[in-house]
């Protein structure tokens, strides 16, 4: 009887194994899936174009043309777009940040009737679609002057995130104890030093968790630039490289590469600061 | 305390700035889009009121409603690709070796911009150089299809390219909800002699039922809204064969310059977004509060 049930459950751990092994396969299979296409991309950014179209597409590159990179970076405009990208990225997260950290301290530190009133109220942009909103953006900025002008994308990058930022950073601000602050207001700091050297510095991992995720939603943008910037000193690298790519259509080295250079500030925030990334996708979609 | 923390000038002072954004650039404008509707305007010229012509226009309009077919079609794919992702995510929020690996690695194209994953996937299904073709050509398939080319095939070769991309990010909301399950709910099912299948099915997605409506919201939602990957891989063609909401409203208004009768498809779209976002709201109104 003993043995009985001992074999049945060695049977039991063998099914398991070759059930568990037949599901590792699939997930490798998916990762492949989700991997491959990139390091096809790395290769092809490496070819000549005679390489392209004359040998199989899986073909490793068999003098690897660096070149490539260096000549769309200079002749193609690449370093103007990106470096655009760069500090309308930048100056984007940041205002946000700011605006998003002075809202959340007001609505969960301070006292006052309206404040569930415009809570909700920036909870529901979350819901707008931009476009819905995009032509009479261009009317407005069209009045104001702003068409062709940085300013236009920064506004709207800052308005659009807003929402979302605010979101993720209420959860953390219920959290934190507030007898810092209290102990602040007892000492007779001012309401903008608690704000600046209290509140703030306390904040720093998910103002961390914000800013990246901010950041890869403005690096990644496409249709306000599009629609708002129509000289090339101001393009970013989503509407350049959409340009670029129309003029050099048949060049799939040079279009390779300036994909990957558009990629590769993205792929190294990932590796460093995956973590946070993760996590900030998780927290900023769930409420939806 | 309260006298610091209720000076009605510092609280205007933190709030007004980003109010004033957002109501002067999300709620303003979405409001205004309904009112361009109303008007037969060239984006700079003079408006002329029509009333509701531009809506009635829209109603007889073919094109739109192939654009809006097509947008639905996406968004019940999408719906339905939610199944396969939770099923990964069952898996891998089980003891698998390597699970932190493999969901960072699904999650890279999410990362990516949508203009550069169109171009990838326009190389991806180039006709005679492109990745897919070679493949096909290689385990013997004659005169493989040219995707993005053929009316039948541009919309089902779009969303394998949505797919790649937002897998990830499915698949995270899904593994951190079921990390949240308490253990101890698994091991007692567990101690009764559950298999893993009926704890998965039985347990586990019941458990998680909030966050799965959450996500059928942002698959809808998404799917309704999508624009840049298909205005860059196809430009709605060929002949309008991927053309969806958004990116006919784009040509109308900034292609053609008709921003009256593209602000009516523009106000079009928010409205099913809403009502589809309210619709699911309503239906998961009890467990709006869960957190992970």
């Amino acid at each position: 009887m003993a043995q009985t049930q001992s074999t049945a459950g060695k049977d039991n751990s063998i099914l398991t194994k070759v059930g568990m092994s037949v599901l590792y396969i699939g997930l490798i299979i998916v990762a492949v899936f989700q991997i491959y296409p990139l390091i096809w991309l790395f290769q092809f950014s490496l070819k000549s174009n005679s390489e392209v179209f004359g040998m199989s597409p899986f073909a490793l590159p068999q003098d690897p043309k660096w070149e490539n990179y260096v000549r769309v970076w200079t002749d193609g405009n690449i370093n103007l777009y990106f470096f655009n990208s760069v500090w309308i990225t930048v100056v984007s997260v940041l205002l946000t940040l700011l605006f998003a950290s002075f809202v959340t301290f007001a609505i969960t530190r301070m006292n006052w009737k309206l404040n569930k009133l415009v809570l909700g109220l920036f909870m529901v942009g979350l819901m707008v679609p931009i476009h819905s909103a995009i032509i009479p953006l261009f009317s407005f900025f069209l009045e104001l002057n702003l068409i062709d002008n940085p300013l236009s994308i920064i506004l709207s990058y800052t308005a659009f995130n807003l929402p979302l930022t605010i979101m993720i950073l209420l959860g953390f601000y219920y959290t934190l104890p507030r007898e810092i602050e209290e102990a602040a207001v007892v000492d007779g700091c001012s309401i903008h030093r608690i704000f600046f050297q209290i509140t703030l510095p306390m904040t720093t991992p998910v103002l961390a968790t914000t800013a990246i995720i901010n950041m890869i939603y403005n690096w990644n943008e496409f249709i306000f630039v599009n629609t708002f910037i129509s000289s090339d000193k101001f393009k970013t690298l989503t509407v350049g490289i959409q340009n670029f790519i129309g003029q050099y259509l048949t060049d799939w080295g040079a279009i390779g590469a300036t994909l990957m250079i558009s990629i590769i500030p993205i792929l190294i925030a990932f590796l460093i600061l995956s973590n946070r990334i993760v996590e900030g996708i998780a927290a900023g979609s769930v409420k939806g | 305390m309260n006298k610091v923390m209720s000076n009605k000038a510092v609280i205007a002072l933190y709030v007004l700035p980003a109010f004033i954004l957002i109501v002067a650039l999300i709620y303003g404008p979405i409001l205004i889009t309904g009112y361009y509707g109303l008007m037969d305007w060239d984006g700079i010229g003079a408006k002329t009121f029509v009333g509701l012509d531009n809506y009635m226009e829209l109603i007889k309009d073919a094109k739109f409603w192939q654009s809006a077919y097509h947008s639905f079609l996406l968004a019940f794919f999408s719906t339905l690709s939610l199944v396969p992702y939770l099923a990964i995510s069952l898996i891998l929020a089980g003891k698998v070796k390597g699970s932190d690996l493999l969901r960072k690695i699904y999650l890279i194209p999410m990362l990516l911009s949508s203009v550069a994953i169109a171009q990838l996937w326009v190389k991806i299904y180039d006709p005679n150089n492109g990745m897919l073709n070679s493949l096909l050509t290689m385990v013997g398939v004659e005169n493989p299809p040219a995707w993005l080319a053929d009316t039948n095939l541009v919309l089902y070769a779009i969303f394998v390219a949505i797919l790649w991309q937002y897998a990830g990010f499915y698949i995270i909301i899904y593994y951190a909800a079921l990390k949240g399950i308490p253990e101890s709910l698994v091991e007692a099912a567990k101690i009764d002699g559950a298999s893993p299948i009926q704890i998965a099915y039985k347990i586990k997605v019941p458990l998680i039922s909030g966050v799965i409506k959450v996500t059928v919201v942002l698959a809808i939602v998404g799917s309704l809204k999508y624009f840049d990957l298909i205005y860059v891989m196809t430009g709605g063609g060929p002949n309008g064969a991927s053309e969806v909401i958004a990116s006919y409203m784009y040509k109308k208004a900034f292609d053609t310059f008709d921003f009256g009768y593209g602000s009516a498809i523009a106000f079009f779209l928010l409205l099913i977004t809403l009502i589809v976002t309210w619709i699911t709201r309503k239906l998961t109104a009890s467990e709006d509060e869960i957190q992970y």
